[in-house]
């Protein structure tokens, strides 16, 4: 009966192996479920998962396979951002300037309004009465479009193991969601260094206990400099305009970076959708930073972390004077300038809050090909700094 | 087999649900150990010491520091001493057995009774520290390499592990342990559990609070969101300082027990103005 339940499991990415089907195996041998459908979910529970960010996932394969329903729910992002990129391909007859309209404005409102929504958002729903979303009235204005709603309702009771795995109350725990400063924080952890550098002021025991039985037993003290981080970062966002959705996101990561006390220093810059010759000190452009003054006090040992949507038009990123700060006349295109950090720096990342579903088109892909681009959830910032600390891996 | 028949059902002061309950007993019956997590303030540590209660059996605690080793947790042989004393012509230096000393597990794996040990947050240690204990914590043995003796355990222990999830456990390291997550109580949980702190306490003050307890929970952009301790702490101090109204306001008294972050204070008070002004 679980076994396919266990390849169920392996289906939604939970890690599962002969491991973990013995030892269920053997609970159930000395009759630990209690020969009941409740007692089986948390004995399979216990034994299968070992981590929380697997729980939700386990909840739903539980669902699915027990209960037999159809499982919608984790597609629901998904599903709504298919809709909004279908909504924009009906406008593809629009002209030019009405494009650009639109995408400057409505889709960043849809896309703020669809974030906060699933910010709020922290259950399984099924059933109910409320229309989130835009409520099947257009929002663009163009042409009458009619979109639809998504339905969601209040949460149930727990009672039996069904009700308790569809309540979904481990989803805030995906690590493929969105994350918070402490998750952050842990996962930029990955990245440390550490040398032996300055003073000697540490008892090294071991060799003074070797230098002492050398010396026929008189004590010969030896010492060493003690073990500190030995990691410099320069953390580079993307503030303003269409990051705004993004600002809570990128600011915790900004807490969980000034947080970290294994850097040995962080140097924190911002600039506006891409970067020309100059960055900035604040989120309200003061303080500029010229990248060449930048490349001259940073050695290529620093690690660069960009972090943006890298969603701009074209033309920022590709043409001289394209920078949308007006008193900024840039020579050298963005992509440009963004090749020059690249180069300067042995090991960098791009992280994106834009969802995965969309790289490849627009900007992003260009800076795609030069920036190793992660998402900017658990997972993607955990591989980042994987990719940080030991290179990248072949692409 | 008496593994076989021990269950553990919560102690007095220690309620559980189903779902905990049945992660014990696989631990239990399985002989594998525990890996319990959660939030922090929901019980994790006190959990082992439920167990050791319930079970009637001794635990042992392993604090784990960012300094702790494996091998501290196995022996320690005390070379310092040792040299120490031959300089000084003092003890029996001849034989190492007297520079060896047990810890925790070692002192566990060789007493006479079956007992509770708990590692309390593994995570503080080391990357490496959890897969350097692999071996020892399947097998329940080792080898003291200095004085070739081999340690077995006579009676299993019962093995707890606690994580607040500050570093990532090794897969090989997980897969060996039954793995619990502690919930955080619903409301009616949660009143009795505040029930075993303050038994003769007014109902009325108790819904009250965790009315407002939760209330503050819900609160969107927390950093620190108030735990089980915190409104136990929280409703000691608000019986002994008597107070009757905790109306959910800008006048909270004892706030300060319950949010702990400069942040949250300001979001606390962002929210009941109604506000959206994080933003700024």
């Amino acid at each position: 009966m679980f076994i396919p339940f266990i390849y169920e499991l392996r289906e939604r990415k939970v890690p599962v192996g002969t491991h973990e089907a013995l030892s269920l195996a053997r609970a159930m041998s000395y009759g630990l479920h209690r020969n009941s459908l409740d007692g089986f979910y948390y004995v399979a529970r216990a034994l299968i998962v070992h981590d929380e960010r697997h729980l939700d996932a386990f909840d739903e394969a539980f669902l699915h396979h027990f209960k037999g329903i159809e499982i919608k729910s984790l597609e629901l992002k998904d599903e709504l951002l298919r809709w909004l990129q279908e909504a924009e391909k009906e406008f593809g007859d629009l002209t030019p300037e009405e494009r650009e309209l639109f995408e400057q404005f409505e889709l960043d409102e849809l896309r703020r309004l669809f974030e906060e929504t699933m910010q709020e958002q922290t259950e399984r729903h099924d059933g109910g009465d409320r229309w989130i979303g835009t409520r099947g009235r257009s929002a663009y204005g163009h042409g009458g479009v009619k979109r639809p709603g998504i339905r969601v309702g209040g949460p149930g009771k727990h009672r039996s193991a069904i009700q308790v795995a569809d309540a979904r109350q481990y989803r805030p725990y995906r690590s493929d969601l969105t994350i918070d400063v402490h998750q952050m924080g842990m996962a930029l952890r990955r990245l440390r260094a550490f040398s032996r550098e300055g003073t000697e002021e540490e008892l090294d025991l071991d060799a003074t206990i070797n230098e002492t039985a050398k010396n026929a037993g008189e004590l010969e003290i030896v010492t060493r400099p003690p073990k500190r981080p030995n990691l410099r970062v320069i953390l580079l966002m993307d503030v303003g305009g269409s990051m705004d959705p993004y600002a809570y996101l990128v600011s915790r990561l900004f807490t969980a970076a000034k947080r970290a006390n294994h850097f040995r220093e962080l140097r924190c810059y911002y600039f506006h959708n891409c970067t020309y010759g100059r960055v900035y000190g604040t989120e309200r452009f003061d303080r500029p930073v010229y990248i060449n003054d930048l490349l001259r006090e940073c050695s290529r040992y620093y690690k660069l972390i960009m972090v943006g949507d890298a969603l701009m038009a074209p033309y920022e990123l590709l043409s001289q004077g394209g920078s949308i700060t007006y008193n900024e006349t840039n020579r050298v295109p963005g992509i440009g300038w963004l090749i020059i950090l690249r180069e300067h720096f042995l090991r960098s990342v791009w992280l994106n809050p834009e969802p995965q579903a969309y790289w490849g088109e627009t900007t992003i892909g260009h800076i795609r090909n030069v920036f190793d681009m992660f998402p900017l959830t658990l997972d993607g910032l955990t591989d980042a700094m994987v990719c940080l600390s030991k290179g990248r891996e072949k692409r | 087999m008496d593994r076989l028949s021990t269950r553990f059902k919560g102690t007095k002061t220690y309620l559980t649900n189903a779902a905990l309950e049945a992660s014990v007993n696989c631990a239990l019956v399985l002989e594998k150990p525990l890996l319990v997590r959660g939030e922090p303030g929901t019980g994790k540590t006190l959990l082992a010491e439920a167990i050791a209660e319930a079970l009637d059996m001794e635990l042992i605690t392993w604090h784990i520091k960012s300094t702790s080793r494996a091998q501290d947790g196995l022996y320690v042989y005390d070379t310092v001493q040792r040299l120490y004393d031959s300089r000084f012509g003092e003890g029996n230096v001849h034989d190492i057995r007297n520079y060896i000393r047990l810890g925790p597990l070692g002192g566990a794996f060789t007493a006479d009774k079956r007992k509770v040990l708990l590692i309390d947050e593994i995570d503080k240690a080391d990357i490496e520290f959890p897969n350097d204990l692999l071996h020892e914590l399947d097998r329940m043995q080792f080898k003291i390499i200095e004085t070739n003796e081999e340690i077995k355990a006579k009676y299993r222990p019962v093995v707890i592990i606690t994580s607040n999830a500050e570093k990532e456990l090794g897969d090989a390291f997980l897969r060996r342990c039954v793995f619990h997550f502690i919930d955080f109580p619903d409301r009616e949980l949660m009143e009795r559990i505040v029930k075993v702190h303050h038994p003769d306490i007014d109902e009325r003050l108790v819904n009250q609070a965790i009315e407002t307890f939760y209330q503050i929970r819900a609160m969107q952009r927390m950093r620190k969101p108030p735990s089980t301790s915190e409104l136990v702490d929280w409703i000691a101090v608000l019986k002994s300082a008597g107070v009757t109204n905790t109306q959910l306001d800008q006048n909270l008294p004892f706030l300060g027990t319950l949010l702990k972050k400069e942040q949250d204070l300001v979001t606390y008070a962002d929210q009941l103005a109604g506000g959206r002004r994080w933003r700024s």
